[in-house]
């Protein structure tokens, strides 16, 4: 299988199976087009000739032709499929190697977006207890296997609202990683408005990652993230998060926003993070009822896509002049990256991850917190609910129809079950809006990766 | 080539045979907490 685009004049083709990304002029982008499978016969088709040399040469398009069978031949052009067979008979044997875990079903903020109802998740607000805190430790390393590694994020609400419980819990993994030969990593998500010295500090010596919630510019940022008087917390916040950025190394974390049909120029907020020095960028589609005024809408595509091109292409320029910063959603490794068996897995949500409440109740992951149907178990009782953790074990991007044809499942891995779940009733079918910017964003990531491989030839030469 | 760039090593089938080690992160613990990507993902081993 093979995906064809062209950004900015550049025409990438992307052999999805293979994973190679070729960049080819535009007489090989018809001619491709044109033939639409893997070459069969040593020559040009007639009639595929007769059409296009109305456009190019005779010449360059049989020369074009042999460049496409010898790398079809090379299976890096119209490969096939290797890995169905290898998905159909794999077992997981998962363990849980990550954690979330809702320090605070509360929040200082009523962000409008919130997936977690402002903070409580539909139920009450709550506090989690070092208690319980505890207990999720003791059952992660009792279900992680031999894994070693092992990432716990603190999560909320709001997280900061109850931090001596998060350093209760860091002190206690410490001890009981060094019994069970354990490594933990400590992620968290703030929304910054508890930040300070004393717990900058505690993160930075404790955390490899730190996620700072702000949505953009101030008036975007403010018309979603209001405190509970209505006023908007960007000024007193956005310093807050410069200097913890800074005081990392701007590195290992992660401003984060959401983008809504208010701004759907949503790439002025990103590069309104750029501008005001932020390294590290996350901006993210925000997932809502159709009925919200902010939900994205089927129209609203043209212009979404519109604008993660322009991204792309301001990207890559500031890049070229020295002004770079990574994008999480365009990052992508063209030469690494990880293993086909991860590509194929997805976020490991319900066997691999898993959310714990403040009460120790355990969900699939943090989306999932406040459906009764989908709660696993508790972390007192030690065990999971072995009919749901089968359901996610044994779905992967080839037990999802939509994928089956999709050219951005080795680097999308399926989307995200908890919203195929919530709006279409079943984790293997993913949420068609959700792929639809899925797929931009992958094209987008490849022509950056396609263009950062010249720059760093030019350099080279 | 003149008419093809191609501007990586395919590495996708080789990583079959190494793969499935389990020791790389959760894709969904850092950056995004909405969605999946795995493709900014890193390999521990490597
Ligand atoms: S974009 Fe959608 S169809 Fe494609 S791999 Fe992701 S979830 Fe599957
Ligand atoms: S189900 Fe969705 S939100 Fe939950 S961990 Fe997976 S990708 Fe993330």
């Amino acid at each position: 299988m093979i995906h064809q685009f062209t950004i900015d004049n550049t025409n990438i083709v992307l052999d999805v199976y293979s994973g190679a990304v070729h960049e080819v002029d535009d007489m090989t982008r018809d001619l491709i087009k044109e033939l639409g499978k893997k070459p069969e016969q040593k020559e040009i088709p007639a009639n595929i000739l007769e059409k296009l040399s109305e456009k190019y040469p005779e010449e360059e398009l049989k020369e074009a032709y042999e460049d496409i069978l010898e790398l079809s031949e090379e299976d890096l052009l119209f490969s096939e499929d290797p890995y169905s067979e290898y998905a159909k008979h794999w077992h997981k044997n998962s363990v849980v190697k990550a954690m979330c875990l809702h320090i605070a079903h509360d929040c200082n903020l009523r962000c409008k977006y919130c997936f977690a109802g402002t903070g409580n998740y539909e139920g009450q607000r709550g506090l989690m207890s070092l208690e319980v805190g505890k207990k999720a430790i003791d059952f992660v390393i009792k279900n992680s296997g031999n894994r070693r590694n092992i990432e716990i994020d603190f999560f909320g609400g709001e997280p900061l609202l109850n931090f001596d419980v998060v350093k209760g819990i860091v002190e206690y993994a410490r001890e009981e990683e060094k019994k069970y030969n354990k490594n933990f990593r400590f992620t968290i998500t703030t929304n910054g408005i508890l930040l300070d010295e004393d717990k900058k500090k505690y993160i930075n010596e404790n955390m490899v990652n730190i996620v700072l919630s702000l949505d953009g510019r101030k008036e975007v940022n403010d018309r979603m993230r209001q405190r509970v008087d209505g006023t908007g917390c960007y000024d007193s916040i956005v310093g807050k998060f410069l200097d913890i950025a800074e005081s990392r190394g701007q590195d290992n974390y992660y401003v984060r926003g959401t983008f809504t049909r208010h701004n759907l120029d949503f790439a002025e907020d990103v590069l309104h993070f750029a501008d005001l020095g932020f390294k590290q960028v996350s901006v993210e589609p925000v997932v809502a009822e159709k009925t919200e005024d902010y939900a994205l809408q089927e129209e609203d595509l043209p212009a979404i896509y519109d604008e993660y091109e322009k991204l792309a292409i301001e990207y890559v320029k500031r890049r070229k002049e020295g002004k770079g910063f990574n994008f999480f959603h365009f990052m992508i490794d063209l030469e690494g990256g990880p293993c086909v068996a991860k590509r194929l897995s997805g976020c490991g949500s319900g066997h691999e991850y898993i959310a714990v409440t403040p009460d120790g109740d355990i969900y699939p992951c943090h989306q999932f917190v406040g459906d009764e149907s989908m709660k696993m178990g508790d972390v007192f009782s030690g065990t999971m609910d072995e009919k749901i953790k089968t359901m996610f074990e044994s779905s992967n991007v080839y037990t999802k129809p939509k994928c089956a044809d999709c050219f951005a499942k080795f680097y999308c891995s399926g989307g995200c079950p908890a919203n195929a779940y919530k709006y279409c009733g079943d984790i293997n079918e993913p949420l068609e809006m959700s792929c639809k910017l899925q797929q931009k964003r992958v094209e987008c990531a490849l022509y950056c990766a396609v263009k950062f491989q010249q720059m760093k030839e030019e350099q080279g030469e | 080539m003149k008419h093809i760039k191609t501007c990586n090593k395919a590495t996708l089938k080789e990583s079959m045979k190494k793969g499935g080690c389990g020791e790389c992160q959760t894709s969904c613990q850092s950056a995004c907490k909405t969605s999946c990507t795995v493709a900014n993902q890193k390999c521990e081993r490597v």
